[in-house]
């Protein structure tokens, strides 16, 4: 099932092109690595796939009303906006908003995808404390598990794994492959092309003002296109403990 | 959450029962109560049904307005200093009565001054709608405002620098203070729908307020419109606030102080803080209204000038208070 359709999706922002032409389908059971250099536009195609900075072409996220868009698609942006000291499991449950009904209070089903999406994230004993007084990758995995508690088909995430310890990576790039092989979708945004190159099912490159590549990690990660848009070279093998791939060096 | 909203509502029904008991004319609490509610010939009915109701009833739903739209504007723009006079209402609703008093409209008929307010509040908040246009963020929503209230508190000043009339210009002076001191049932009936009808557009917000906890962007990708919430929370704030000004004046600190108290009662989700917000603002102004005719009955002490005195100094504490949690 295709849950994201983007045709010909271009923008400019003060008249300058931050990408043309992009044409994609993310299918259910995929999981999306959405990379690029900084700048490459990147957060501006998902907020354009989202209806929230204004695009020429198409995304099939908007054929839907607000309310319904927030039922088929849960956003993770990279500002970690936090304004008021709720506790964490006030906060997730926060995700639950687009499913209730005004002035209803959490059901017995609502409160099984906040702990569901707690859990998820390692959260368990964090609910009860204050969600601004945590560490920066603390909050960042608490908004993670916000955007989960919003079960929806497909999730976006604008580098959900920024600032978390090698051990909270790995486990949320395990958490994106879980949903996808359950067979809804996820499209992050990502740095780390190492991790992206062990989980993610299928990469996006983005950079020269479009998609430069998209397919499967050993397609996209090639010599000529790390050299292009990256200006970098790289090792990459298929090893016994997986796939690994390490930038090794910026070329000219 | 259920304690609080009890501890609350009783809080007001007590407050708002001293407030029928206390003034000048001495009225034992049972026979003024039972005058209120029985009615009767005399002065004892009169005085408890046409000076002092009014009174009680405007404590209350001023209290409430203010409570209530101060929480709607922190949540809105997600800072805790925010008020609702930020967005220029009270202060052009201010200029309209200054007028009112100027001309002389004020003395002429009996509601010159408070439709003269009203008028001022009225082109107050298009203005700031004009201004701060369709779209576009929280930022110029305050740009905007700020804008206005300086525009309007300028204007202010030009009327009382070129008032000719020392005793006009004295009037304003003391009317800008805020009060609810003879204030009739017709007042009540002139702030009520106009203030019901800013309660009904604020109080459903809770729900995209909690969500803008997580930042515009998140907020509007859980399915909140915000162009049309931003336009219902100032339009149903100055339903209140222009409301409130023109039948008691410019009542300062109840809608910045009073969310900030009970944030951390309610768990600091706006939405909650909606409603515990407008019960506080009722328990500040109902009491505060009762304390300027205890501490100097013979002086006419002003409202405004208590909440401010009373509310300054709370948020100091507020403020140190923050600063001690800090790292």
């Amino acid at each position: 099932m295709t849950l994201l359709a983007l045709d010909d999706l271009s923008v400019s922002l003060r008249g300058r092109d931050i990408f043309t032409g992009v044409n994609a389908r993310v299918e259910a059971g995929e999981f999306v690595g959405l990379i690029g250099p900084n700048g490459a536009g990147k957060t501006t195609l998902m907020r354009a796939a989202l209806g929230l900075v204004a695009a020429r072409g198409h995304s099939s996220l908007l054929d839907h009303g607000a309310a319904e868009r927030a039922r088929l698609v849960a956003w993770m942006p990279q500002a970690r906006d936090i304004a008021w000291p709720v506790s964490v499991e006030a906060l997730v449950a926060l995700g639950r908003v687009p499913h209730l009904p005004v002035g209803r209070p959490l059901s017995a089903r609502d409160q099984a995808h906040v702990d569901a999406a707690l859990s998820a994230m390692g959260l368990d004993d964090m609910r009860r404390r204050t969600a601004t007084r945590l560490s920066g990758g603390e909050q960042a995995r608490v908004l993670i598990a916000r955007a989960l508690a919003q079960d929806t088909p497909l999730l976006m995430a604008d580098e959900p794994i920024a600032g978390l310890d090698p051990a909270n990576q790995i486990s949320t790039m395990q958490v994106f492959a879980g949903l996808a092989a359950e067979g809804r979708a996820v499209i992050a945004s990502l740095h780390d092309l190492g991790l992206a190159a062990r989980h993610c099912t299928r990469l996006m490159l983005m950079g020269e003002g479009g998609l430069v590549a998209d397919g499967p990690p050993g397609d996209v990660l090639t010599p000529d296109n790390l050299a292009r848009v990256f200006h970098v070279n790289a090792w990459f093998e298929r090893t016994p403990h997986g796939p690994v791939f390490q930038p090794l060096e910026v070329i000219g | 959450m259920m304690r609080l909203f009890v501890t609350l509502a009783a809080l007001v029904a007590a407050l708002f029962i001293a407030s029928l008991l206390v003034g000048p004319a001495r009225i034992g609490a049972v026979e003024g109560l039972r005058a209120l509610v029985m009615g009767g010939d005399g002065p004892v009915p009169l005085v408890m049904r046409e000076i002092r109701l009014p009174r009680a009833l405007l404590a209350v739903m001023i209290g409430l307005s203010l409570g209530l739209s101060g929480a709607a504007m922190q949540g809105y723009l997600r800072n805790p200093l925010a008020e609702p006079g930020l967005i220029g209402v009270s202060g052009s609703a201010a200029l309209g009565a200054v007028l009112a008093i100027h001309t002389g409209l004020s003395a002429a008929w009996a509601f010159g001054l408070p439709l003269a307010a009203l008028a001022g509040a009225l082109a107050g908040v298009m203005l700031v709608i004009a201004l701060a246009g369709p779209r576009g963020s929280s930022l110029t929503l305050i740009l905007a405002g700020i804008a206005i209230s300086s525009m309007a508190a300028a204007l202010t000043s030009l009327v009382l620098n070129l008032s000719s009339n020392p005793f006009a210009a004295n009037e304003i002076v003391f009317w800008m203070m805020g009060s609810l001191a003879d204030r009739s049932i017709s007042h009540v009936g002139l702030a009520l729908p106009l203030m019901l009808a800013g309660w009904v557009l604020l109080l459903p917000l809770g729900r995209g307020l909690d969500a803008l906890t997580l930042g515009e962007d998140a907020a509007a990708s859980m399915g909140v419109r915000l162009s049309r919430m931003r336009l219902v929370l100032v339009i149903g704030t100055a339903c209140v606030v222009g409301a409130a000004t023109a039948v008691a004046g410019a009542i300062g600190f109840v809608g910045l102080v009073v969310p900030h108290i009970l944030r951390p009662l309610v768990g600091a989700r706006p939405s909650r803080l909606l409603w515990a917000s407008g019960l506080g603002g009722a328990v500040m102004v109902l009491a505060a209204d009762l304390a300027v005719r205890l501490i100097l009955p013979e002086r006419d002490l002003k409202l405004g000038v208590l909440t401010a005195l009373v509310g300054a100094p709370l948020f100091l504490h507020l403020i140190y208070k923050t600063r001690r949690e800090l790292p």
